[in-house]
């Protein structure tokens, strides 16, 4: 008799959406238990958050002095740590906050600003603990988190797949909407995994799976000012969901210091 | 010798509001003489992320507050920019808009009533143990809930973070071939929805009743969804816009959520609000649900939040095909917006209940600031006003146990923002000889 891998997942600072990746897998989430002993899932009622675990999931940024703490007793407790969505790899979108004065944000929404304890960044698991795989994606799909999960019941890697979304358009014959329709889209240098789900829309990706592999940021914001848009709006579209990974980061950054 | 029983319930994990949470009671003379409940959310700060946006780019920063329900705040976001743009939504964008509204309820309702909620009433710490003794049910949520989530990514290409929704309407018209595919699951759907209701009406449920204020929209014609007045169960009957008339915010230093108060008292939002409050304009299918489930309206017990829940699916369903089977012609997805300066609101019914949004805009239609009253800070205050109520109701010399399964469950009624953490109310005693 196999025994089955004990499975964690957590949440720190987000939206609980990357939890739904679980929540959402219907049939999937009732097979689940007999791949895997789930010790830890808080929204789906299983208590055990410092139980060791072969592998752990990971929603959301480190946000508070209490989160550096309780990371590090998760990666001592966890074989395989797997950090999901764009707040655990990149610090999400509240590490926009990374980039202006939280003192001032704070006593600008709270009337009583010294209850608010926080840290002055929103930072991404990997900057504080190691990490084995980062699933990109705000949100992260069911599809990624299965593959992820079937490739270590079989004792392998887990794919990582860092196309850009641009290879998903072709595939999907979606027309392109920076060539055709001149809108500045991210696809280009955004990772895949969504579907190519915004061009197919009509509009242009925002870039919420984060940077490609090899991302040509600056060619991209060029491209950009020559469809007219001034340097704010290219800082703008790097610095976004996935604003504090490095490449987009770099990118979002030069622009605003020249606009 | 008396004893002081101090009772510390915490919530560690909270969804959208993270960090530590706890239940502080303290218990003299057989009464509840201290009690707050404690939310730690760090601020993830969304009002000032919003300053200086595009404002085509406020619907995707939205979607962001929450994972459970971006179609809430994508909605409200939309209303208040478009009411600075003066732009009036045609009537296919808003039976449309309706639609992808009803498929919110329908997945968070879903998930809330089998994930959350309902393994507290079968003895359960999960739905998996559920499914064990109930699979046939726990299997219907899970059709039920995947049922709102196309309905979701028809509109918008996925359920978290959809991605089809602007300002004056959509990003582009979902193919008639897919809405054909998905109609004869939805009129499925409609015959699961009323065995749920029928399943939820036969359920125990404690009899607590309890005096407080509904607060809900209310429109013309139909059940409240994507617009309407502010309405309550004391008469109130307010423009969206006027709504800082009468509500105000609070901080209070136990919590980083802000209270919402009602002329200075707590209210209620979210489903059994609605129900007590609209019910008249339930379809037909719907009330003769609620007529046989026997519930009396309006309610005084928040208990019946579940059969709520349920009936609100139903009605989701039901309104999901009828304005899918006829939806009114149109020329365009979506019109164009001529940015401009100016204060815009929007107000909606999240699942949680009422979501108001206020911003504000330069020229160029760039935001100049922004603010944000989710139902979960509107309920805070009427969430404690309940457990003080209603534990001493049922009873404080009970074991600590029960006591903390009775708070997890009374909070649970108001599926908070934090519902998914306070699967986890902990409880710790200390006990201090006086």
């Amino acid at each position: 008799m196999t025994t089955r891998p004990k499975v964690a997942v957590h949440k720190f600072s987000s939206c609980d959406g990357c939890q739904l990746a679980f929540l959402n897998a219907g049939e999937a989430l009732l097979a689940l238990p007999e791949l895997l002993d789930i010790v830890h899932f808080a929204e789906a009622g299983m208590l055990d958050p410092d139980a060791p675990v072969d592998i752990a999931f990971v929603e959301g940024s480190v946000y508070t002095p209490e989160d550096v703490d309780r990371i590090r007793r998760i990666r001592a407790s966890s074989r395989y740590l797997i950090s999901i969505g764009a707040c655990a790899t990149s610090g999400g979108i509240q590490a926009l906050r990374n980039l202006g004065d939280t003192r001032d944000w704070v006593g600008a929404i709270y009337a009583r600003p010294e209850y608010i304890q926080t840290l002055d960044q929103s930072r991404a698991i990997a900057e504080e603990v190691k990490v084995d795989l980062e699933l990109w994606g705000c949100p992260v799909t069911t599809a990624q988190v299965v593959a992820a999960i079937r490739a270590l019941l079989y004792g392998v890697a887990p794919v990582k797949n860092r196309d850009k979304v641009c290879m998903d358009c072709k595939r999907n014959q979606t027309v392109c909407t920076l060539v055709a329709k001149g809108e500045p889209c991210l696809g280009p240098v955004t990772g895949t995994g969504c579907g190519a789900i915004c061009p197919a829309f009509g509009r242009d990706c925002y870039g919420c799976f984060g940077p490609a592999e090899n991302p040509n940021t600056g060619a991209l914001a060029q491209c950009f000012q020559g469809l007219g848009l001034l340097p704010v709006d290219i800082a703008r579209r790097f610095l976004f969901i996935s604003n504090d990974a490095p490449a987009f980061a770099a990118e979002g950054k030069k622009w605003r210091e020249e606009a | 010798m008396s004893e002081e029983r101090r009772i510390h319930i915490e919530v560690p994990v909270l969804a959208r509001v993270e960090g530590e949470g706890a239940l502080h009671l303290r218990i003299e003379d057989g009464r509840i003489e201290h009690l707050q409940l404690r939310i730690f959310e760090p601020p993830r700060f969304f009002e000032k992320f919003l300053e200086g946006r595009a404002w085509h780019e406020v619907p995707d920063v939205v979607a962001r507050i929450c994972g459970i329900c971006p179609v809430a705040y994508q909605m409200s976001a939309v209303q208040a920019l478009e009411d600075i743009f003066a732009i009036t939504p045609d009537p296919w964008v808003r039976a449309m808009r309706r639609v992808m509204y009803c498929g919110e309820w329908i997945q968070s309702h879903a998930l809330h009533i089998h994930l959350l909620a309902l393994p507290d009433f079968f003895g359960c710490n999960s739905v998996v143990e559920l499914a064990r003794d109930h699979a046939g049910e726990v299997r219907r949520g899970f059709r039920l809930q995947a049922l709102g989530n196309d309905l979701i990514a028809l509109f918008g290409g996925r359920s978290v973070h959809p991605v089809g929704v602007r300002v004056g309407g959509f990003h582009r018209a979902p193919d008639a071939e897919r809405i054909a595919e998905l109609l004869p699951r939805l009129e499925a759907g409609v015959a699961e929805a009323a065995d749920l209701v029928r399943w939820c009406a036969g359920i125990a449920m404690p009899d607590d009743q309890q005096e407080f204020v509904s607060v809900a929209l209310r429109a013309e014609d139909e059940y409240a969804m994507g617009e309407g007045r502010v309405v309550s169960s004391t008469g109130l009957d307010l423009a969206r816009q006027d709504y800082d008339s009468h509500f105000s915010e609070s901080h209070i230093a136990h919590s980083t959520a802000l209270y919402s108060h009602l002329d200075g008292q707590p209210y209620l939002v979210g489903p059994l609000a609605r129900l007590n409050l609209n019910h008249a304009q339930l379809p037909d299918s719907t009330r003769a649900l609620l007529q046989a489930s026997g519930l009396q309206l309006p309610s005084r017990n928040m208990f019946h939040s579940l059969l709520a829940r349920a009936l609100e699916i139903h009605l989701a369903l039901v309104e999901a095909v009828r304005l899918l089977s006829a939806p009114p012609a149109f020329e365009s997805a979506y019109q164009p917006a001529s940015p401009r300066a100016g204060i815009g609101y929007g107000a909606t019914e999240a699942p949680r209940g009422l979501l108001w949004h206020r911003y504000e805009t330069a020229a160029d239609g760039s935001i100049v600031s922004a603010r944000i009253v989710p139902p979960t800070s509107q309920n805070q205050a009427r969430m404690e006003e309940d457990l003080k109520q209603s534990l001493e109701a049922f009873g404080l010399d009970q074991h600590e146990d029960a006591i903390r399964l009775r708070g997890e469950t009374v909070i649970r009624n108001y599926d908070p923002c934090i519902s998914c953490a306070t699967h986890f109310l902990r409880l710790g005693i200390e006990r201090e000889p006086q």
